[in-house]
């Protein structure tokens, strides 16, 4: 893992020390409720319906096990006791008071971490693979790279002011984790005909109201190149994004609107200029960093426990065959731990469940934990001997359940239940629909399916790129809430259709029950997951399965 | 055409606790949303607006939000306003506790 240089030490201290001014400043009056917003924005606090709430950076979902359980120490101490995993990768706190707030982002510091442009129109919280450095159809690790963008872009003195906010997301596999192509900047690693590994560039990504995929603007960029051409991107937006118009101001809308021939050629022009500025220096930091990323010592063990395990527990199988990836060492594996028991909410871990994780990782995971954007946790490296006592401990702790990638492995934003954004809830749609299909007994034969809640049009819940995505709008003062289909967040990206008119608040869990017993009936065998049925029939069984007068009448 | 004006209440967030507050006739800030002034009058609730916003050492983010009279007191007509004076539905935090034990003490 990275260990945080005296520089960044001293950076991370100092903004620290401003804040806790700032907010004294606040308190006796000689800062205005004005002045103080973009200040305690730019540290990640935000003032949401019935608290403030504190976003806090896990740089690339990368966390050790003495930061988790920091994490878990705020939560007690500052908190009630658990945080909220997001999207983004980072911890939400929903309940701190203003005074504390200097002392939890000091804590942050102790194990080098922050809450530094999690908000704000600058660059955010570099997002990454949560399998980087495990998976088993990986070229190279990401995140040397993501934390060369993260030092480049903190407190980048040009890209403070942008239009709006941006985000970047990479990945150094071929099968995209990261949802690259629905950033401003998706970047993912491939190879060119000669074998060596560059980047995929994509610009112009992103869900919210006007949801776009990305384009490519480079096909392969060589990784030498890649910080002058992030800047390049960075600053053709800068100077082309609509700030007249909060709702035009991403570059998804900037790119749409010059073309994407257009921007490209920007794009390289600005490249041509900058590439020859940067001397080298970039490179030699990046092979530093990269040092910080060697892969750990791998144990070379017997497997058979595990094997005899599998085959004798129905439990620890049915966890092993959704919960579990594929390592690049063959006796390892790349643990999912899951953050969706049914019926709790979506992404959020109790301090003493915080602390087992940390634990486990110690004990059995090379102290390495991520955080996916799924908003599950990841042990990206157990050898697999040591999975049945991982499973064991987890599902003690309420964390063994075993249901990633099915129905009720479901992202949702925190919704009208804490943010003040929000315009329908989401939380309890996600914990009802999970229950019911657990009380159906019907996830694993169902299969992969990728449901995705957000409520507003803002879609923190990526609800486009869902299989099965849900947003929750308020309709003439009444919850109500409009479904697509067919979304895909991977490398074959795709915003999913609407289908129709929304349902309230006590018909979405029927609806959605509708749609995948449609699924059931229709799908040419097991092996067809949703995905590939409703690519392979369309919308209109579905439909016809959601509203059934409509279909009865056109029938008659 | 103006539409009618519907009865308002003054409603903010606490600075340093960050919680949900509303402005009485009696000009203190309650936790409790039928404590609230229920204001009838659009320009009295400029008035109010106004002076519950001025409160900048107590309060950030005062805006009117609609409500109507109650058995006990104004109460909500939005559900947004509605979740405000309780808290969220995954867990019992926030008003719908801190206001029970409150009474308790």
């Amino acid at each position: 893992m990275y260990n945080y240089s005296d520089f960044d030490e001293g950076f991370v201290r100092s903004r620290v020390a401003q804040f806790t001014q700032q907010v004294d400043r606040r308190l006796d009056g000689s800062l205005t409720e004005d002045e103080f917003r973009p200040l305690r924005l730019m540290n990640g606090l935000y003032l949401q319906l019935h608290a403030y709430m504190l976003r806090v950076a896990i740089p690339y979902g990368t966390l050790a096990p003495r930061q988790m359980r920091q994490l878990a120490m705020i939560a007690d101490t500052y908190d009630k006791g658990y945080g909220h995993f997001t999207t983004r990768q980072n911890i939400q706190y929903n309940w701190p008071v203003l005074q504390d707030v200097p002392a939890i982002l000091s804590a942050l510091a102790d194990v080098e971490m922050h809450a530094i442009q999690t908000s704000g129109n600058c660059v955010r919280n570099v997002t990454a693979d949560h399998f980087a450095g495990a998976a088993a159809d990986e070229i190279e690790d990401p995140r040397p790279t993501a934390e060369l963008l993260r030092q480049w872009s903190t407190d980048h003195p040009e890209f403070q002011f942008l239009p709006r906010k941006f985000k970047i997301a990479i990945t150094g596999s071929p099968n995209d984790r990261a949802v690259t192509k629905a950033h401003d900047i998706g970047l993912r690693m491939v190879r060119n005909d000669k074998g060596e590994p560059g980047y995929e560039v994509m610009v112009g990504g992103g869900l919210g109201r006007t949801p776009m995929i990305g384009v490519t603007v480079r096909a392969f960029l060589p990784k030498a190149d890649l910080l002058p051409y992030v800047e390049a991107v960075l600053s053709v937006y800068n100077s082309l994004g609509r700030r007249d118009n909060k709702y035009k101001a991403r570059i998804k809308i900037t790119v749409h609107e010059t073309g994407a021939e257009e921007i490209t050629r920007l794009i390289e022009a600005r490249f041509a200029e900058l590439r020859p500025l940067f001397g080298g220096a970039d490179q030699v930091l990046l092979a530093e960093i990269a040092e910080a990323f060697a892969p750990p010592a791998f144990r070379n063990a017997s497997t058979d426990s595990y094997d005899a395990f599998y085959k004798a527990d129905p439990t620890f199988r049915a966890w092993a065959d959704t919960n579990l990836s594929a390592h690049r060492n063959a006796q390892y594996a790349i643990v999912t731990i899951s953050l969706k028991a049914h019926g709790e909410t979506p992404g959020d871990a109790t301090s003493d469940q915080m602390r087992l994780m940390a634990y486990l990782a110690e004990q059995y995971g090379h102290s390495e934990l991520r955080i996916s954007h799924e908003q599950n946790v990841i042990l990206p490296h157990v050898h697999k001997s040591d999975l049945p006592a991982v499973h064991a401990a987890l599902h003690q702790a309420g964390l063994g359940t075993a249901n990633v990638g099915l129905i009720s492995d479901i992202i949702a934003c925190p919704g009208m239940d804490y943010c003040a954004l929000a315009t329908a809830r989401s939380i309890p749609v996600a914990q009802q629909i999970a229950l019911r299909f657990d009380e159906l007994k019907l996830e694993h034969d169902i299969g992969p399916l990728k449901l995705k809640i957000s409520g507003c049009i803002n879609a923190c819940g990526h609800h486009h790129v869902g299989h099965i995505g849900i947003l929750g709008l308020d309709r003439a003062g009444v919850e109500n809430y409009q479904i697509t289909l067919g979304g895909d967040a991977t490398e074959t990206a795709v915003i999913g259709e609407k289908t129709g008119p929304g349902f309230a608040y006590d018909e979405i869990v029927p609806a959605i029950e509708r749609i995948v017993l449609a699924y059931l009936e229709q799908r040419e065998a097991p092996s067809e997951t949703f995905l590939d049925a409703y690519r392979r029939l369309g919308l209109a069984p579905f439909k016809a399965a959601l509203y059934p007068t409509e279909a009865a009448r056109d029938a008659a | 055409m103006k539409g009618r004006f519907t009865p308002k209440v003054v409603t903010a967030n606490d600075l340093r606790l960050g919680d949900v507050v509303y402005l009485t006739a009696d000009d203190q800030w309650s936790r409790l949303h039928s404590d609230a002034e229920l204001i009838e009058d659009e320009a009295h609730a400029q008035m109010r607006l106004l002076h519950g916003a001025a409160q900048r050492l107590i309060v950030v983010g005062a805006y009117l939000a609609d409500a109507k009279a109650g058995v006990s007191g104004p109460e909500p007509t939005h559900f947004r306003e509605d979740f405000r004076t309780r808290g969220p539905s995954n867990y019992a935090y926030g008003k719908q506790v801190d206001l029970r034990n409150a009474r308790d003490v």
